[in-house]
């Protein structure tokens, strides 16, 4: 069995684990001024809702080459957003979401991913 | 802003022991959620690390050493086009630097936990945790160590490893798991908990601007960069929203929401944007 990737797996940390423990464990970072806290605050909205857009709207090509997508998948992240907002319920929304693609795609309404 | 001068809410020292509770349980229950979304998607990346050649010990290395996503599933995609290393590893950075920034949010929270805690809190602080984490934390006014844990391992470590590794082992058997939806898994998470943080025009707008300049960058270069350029430049732009005009509410109706942006020790004599001084 190889063992080679477990080596980047380890590369993969070492440049991962300061990004989130920098914050937690240096001294001073909560003392900084309001407008960056403000500022923080806003995060992560901001890269939830890009980490979700890009996942719906981008694909990669065989070219790797990205490209705008439009499909099934736009109409299943609204109406999770639509019950979260609604309902408050995460886990509602995840599993409507996966049931419409699963339906669209079943039904022959959307193609399945590349 | 003095925490007890608000009448129609209870003081920050009258948090009670239901109220933990309360917001434990539905801290449980968004947990769940983001489980399925982190068995879901580990479950689709223990497929795609095996499309690509990974044996079940790296991809198991992988999602418990590096733990790092969207950022595992481009190195396997790089990996399977044979990119060199120093490629993945800088994708890798580039794509998690956007821990920094929630691990300095939930600074002020965990600032009484030992370091030693932390330092375990940190590698388990992911996109769900961290807003599983904070969510919790401004319902009830102040930390809660239990809950980060509940946050960083019943939702998301443990459900993603044990998913990657029935991925990985029994992947060769489902023809095609796109048929099951898995795929839609995880941007349907990331919409539901960026929602479950928008408390106001700041963050409504910070997380439009966000995903807006995350496709075009996304399309213009590539996701990873597009990512992070929505997460840096939207907060800029939501700042630009006036604090009379940013709305922010008080969900639930505790103290904790009625002093948003006071994290606890910070700026306890100020008012936060967005809440009149009363």
């Amino acid at each position: 069995m190889s063992t080679n990737l477990i080596l980047l797996a380890v590369l993969m940390f070492s440049v991962t684990y300061p990004s989130r423990a920098l914050g937690l464990l240096a001294p001073g970072l909560d003392r900084l001024p309001r407008i960056a806290f403000a500022y923080l605050q806003l995060v992560g909205p901001a890269v939830l809702a890009a980490l979700a857009a890009v996942s719906v709207t981008v694909v990669i090509g065989g070219d790797d080459v990205p490209s705008f997508h439009v499909g099934i998948e736009w109409i299943a992240v609204f109406v999770c957003l639509a019950i979260v907002a609604r309902r408050g319920n995460l886990l509602f929304g995840v599993i409507a979401a996966v049931a419409i693609v699963v339906i669209a795609r079943a039904a022959g309404l959307a193609a399945l991913p590349a | 802003m003095r925490r007890n001068l608000r009448h129609d809410l209870p003081a920050l020292s009258e948090v009670t022991a239901p109220d933990i509770r309360a917001s434990r349980r539905r801290l449980i229950t968004d947990s769940i959620g983001i489980g399925v979304s982190a068995a879901g998607f580990g479950f689709a990346f223990g497929l795609a690390a095996r499309e690509a050649g990974f044996s079940p010990i790296e991809a198991m290395a992988m999602s418990a050493i590096a733990f790092a996503g969207a950022a595992q599933f481009a190195a396997v995609g790089y990996v399977a086009s044979s990119l060199a290393w120093p490629g993945i590893i800088l994708l890798t950075a580039l794509l998690n630097a956007r821990h920094l920034l929630y691990s300095a949010a939930l600074s002020p929270w965990l600032r009484n936990v030992s370091f030693a805690r932390r330092a375990g809190m940190a590698h388990l602080l992911t996109d769900e945790a961290f807003a599983l984490s904070i969510s919790h934390f401004r319902r009830i006014g102040m930390a809660d160590e239990r809950g980060y844990w509940v946050a960083g391992i019943g939702s998301t470590f443990i459900p993603w490893n044990l998913a990657t590794l029935a991925g990985v082992l029994l992947g060769g058997q489902i023809p095609n798991p796109a048929r099951f939806g898995i795929d839609i898994i995880f941007p349907a998470a990331m919409i539901g908990l960026a929602v479950g943080l928008i408390t106001g025009r700041r963050e409504l707008v910070a997380a439009i601007v966000g995903a807006g300049v995350g496709v075009v960058v996304a399309l213009a270069t590539s996701p990873a960069i597009g990512i992070v350029a929505g997460g840096t430049i939207g907060p800029m732009v939501g700042l630009v929203v006036p604090a009379s005009l940013a709305r922010e509410t008080a969900p639930l109706g505790t103290p904790a929401s009625a002093e948003h942006y006071a994290l606890p020790g910070t700026h306890a004599d100020q008012p936060p944007p967005g809440v009149p001084d009363r």
